[in-house]
């Protein structure tokens, strides 16, 4: 299969603007993604740990919250499963469906899995504070103009510059081909 | 008027709606190239600025999107969610969403698009992030007092850098404008490509002329509480405003009428005068409150009639022509005002003896209104002020 070229930058842009918008009009809230891993793991602790997730403060109030269908029944959790969906749909039309690693030219594999784990780590964390992530309080923060969602923005723009240099080595160097390292 | 949820659309049909809208969010972040790492990366290092163009232009329409339809009364953003501000959590949290950016290669939302065609590296993002909600949620006790430190409840940046949202916004574009042409500099010199030779393509040349009819557009959006406060200035238009007058004597009935739970009187004398004598089924309001969020969701609740009542009948005009004007429903205007209702009721001595059936009638009327409702104003002052409020819409992550 030949692989597709990749939509122009600006006409996704566009798009994803409307979708934003679209969703701000009809359901009063904006798009997200870690709101899901949320879910998930409080989901996963609730059953492995009943009683834990009564007891400790952040599961329960996210179970009170959740009262009604359980921590699973959230908006966010539908919609991620709608983005599997669609980007999985996407990837097919364009051939580029293909299990693989992709990492930089310059580290292994197993390097670049556990940069990846490790990355998840600080996501999940930071998004927990930061109250969303680069979907929820970043793009959909901008939208609606919120001071905290443009904060948290900021704080995530500045800190990938800041400590890029320090990871160069596992994106940067060998031949670019701006797409997958087998 | 929006948003649609959740009176025209119920909460289960929300849950259908989200997976649609997830469905066309993950189809364009793929096709535009975010379920690849090293693309999405490449902004830090500058061989790629995708993600910069992408993340930029989105903004900026569903901003500039959202404020249109603010302006034009489609949208009532007192029910849409704006992210709250925790000035140190949010900078915290997303210096280390930045380092586990450069580190993991995606952020949640694209680690999803990668991993569903097929890349390991974002199932193996998706799983720490797993692991770094479980270990946030385990040291909550210690994270508690930074993930709640400095809160200043949901300020949009307008308000925080005080100027108009027009502003901001062609701000925010000639930055993205900007920020565009540096990107294509820097991407040609990192890669070593030649400068295009076809400097402007279709979809480029659509999106500046777009952009630049929004920059001129920004210009017609005025301050909409300048606006409606100038109007509302106006006597002649205030005057000329269709508005619905409540009689004195309807008005007093409903007051005394405990089963009457529909009319809601909003109370716009001064302060002072409204801690003396509170109506019954009243609430204090100024010309503030109409624009501010929490006390104006108090007009919207379902079913209430609202009666505006000022010293003066023209004063509450006034306020009800600004809340009409900012969507409030059912607005009505007390007929005479406080005045009025002072001389025609509280106060009333008739002047001459009743002439007919009708008048006798308003006379027996005025006279019980006037033991019933100085009482209910006794009783008034000892309970607490009215406060109801409306769920609004929850969101973020």
């Amino acid at each position: 299969m030949n692989e597709q070229r990749y939509q122009n930058p600006y006409m996704a842009g566009v798009l994803l603007g409307l979708l934003l918008l679209v969703t701000i009009y009809i359901t009063g809230r904006g798009l997200g993604a870690s709101g899901a891993i949320k879910s998930v793991t409080v989901a996963g602790v609730s059953a492995v740990a009943p009683q834990h997730a009564q007891s400790a403060q952040f599961y329960s109030e996210y179970l009170k919250e959740h009262a009604d269908g359980g921590p699973l029944k959230n908006w966010l959790v539908f919609e991620v499963v709608g983005v599997l969906i669609g980007a999985f749909l996407s990837g097919l039309v364009a051939g580029r469906l293909k299990l693989v690693t992709e990492r930089g030219p310059r580290v292994t594999s197993r390097t670049r899995l556990v940069a990846a784990f490790l990355g998840g780590i600080l996501w999940g964390i930071g998004s927990q504070l930061g109250r969303g992530c680069t979907s929820g309080a970043a793009l959909s923060g901008m939208a609606v103009m919120s001071t905290g969602g443009i904060l948290t923005m900021l704080a995530i723009f500045a800190g990938a510059y800041a400590f890029a240099y320090f990871f160069r080595k596992l994106w940067t160097g060998g031949v670019h081909d701006g797409t997958s390292g087998a | 008027m929006g948003p649609l949820v959740p009176d025209l659309i119920s909460e289960n049909l929300n849950y259908i709606l989200a997976l649609f809208i997830g469905i066309a969010f993950g189809a364009i972040l793929e096709s535009a190239g975010f379920s690849s790492s090293r693309r999405l990366v490449g902004l830090f290092y500058g061989y790629d600025f995708t993600v910069l163009r992408v993340f930029f232009t989105a903004s900026i329409v569903a901003m500039v999107g959202v404020m249109t339809l603010e302006r034009l009364g489609l949208l009532d953003m007192n029910l849409v969610y704006v992210n709250p501000t925790f000035v140190w959590s949010a900078i915290v949290g997303g210096l280390l969403m930045g380092l586990g950016f450069v580190l993991g290669g995606y952020c949640p939302g694209t680690s999803f698009c990668a991993a569903a065609i097929g890349k390991l590296d974002a199932l193996a993002l998706i799983g720490g992030a797993l692991v770094g909600v479980l270990l946030f949620a385990e040291g909550y006790p210690l994270l508690e007092a930074l993930h709640k430190a400095k809160h200043v409840g949901s300020p949009r940046i307008t308000e925080t850098l005080g100027v108009a949202p027009s502003l901001f916004a062609v701000a925010m574009l000639l930055f993205a404008l900007v920020a565009f042409g540096v990107a294509s500099l820097v991407e040609r010199k990192v890669n070593r490509t030649p400068a295009p030779t076809r400097l402007w393509t279709p979809a480029g040349a659509t999106v500046l002329a777009g952009a630049v009819v929004l920059a001129l557009s920004a210009f017609s959006y005025r301050d909409r509480k300048a606006d409606l406060l100038n109007l509302a200035g106006d006597e002649r238009v205030v005057r000329s405003y269709p508005v619905a007058v409540m009689r004195l004597d309807e008005f007093a009935f409903r007051l005394m009428d405990t089963e009457d739970n529909r009319i809601q009187v909003v109370d716009f004398r001064p302060e002072a005068d409204v801690a003396r004598e509170r109506l019954p089924k009243s609430v204090a309001f100024t010309v503030d409150n109409l624009f501010e969020q929490e006390p104006s969701r108090l007009l919207r609740t379902r079913g209430k009639i609202n009666v505006f009542v000022a010293e003066d009948e023209l004063k509450a005009r006034r306020m009800a022509v600004i809340a009409s004007e900012l969507g409030v429903p059912r607005v009505m205007v007390l007929e005479g005002g406080w005045q009025g209702l002072r001389k025609q009721v509280l106060e009333f001595t008739p002047s001459r003896p009743p002439r007919n059936l009708e008048e006798e009638f308003t006379y027996r009327f005025r006279q019980r209104a006037q033991q019933v409702i100085p009482a209910l104003i006794r009783q008034n002052k000892a309970s607490a002020p009215v406060k109801k409020e409306k769920k609004r819409v929850l969101g973020g992550c």
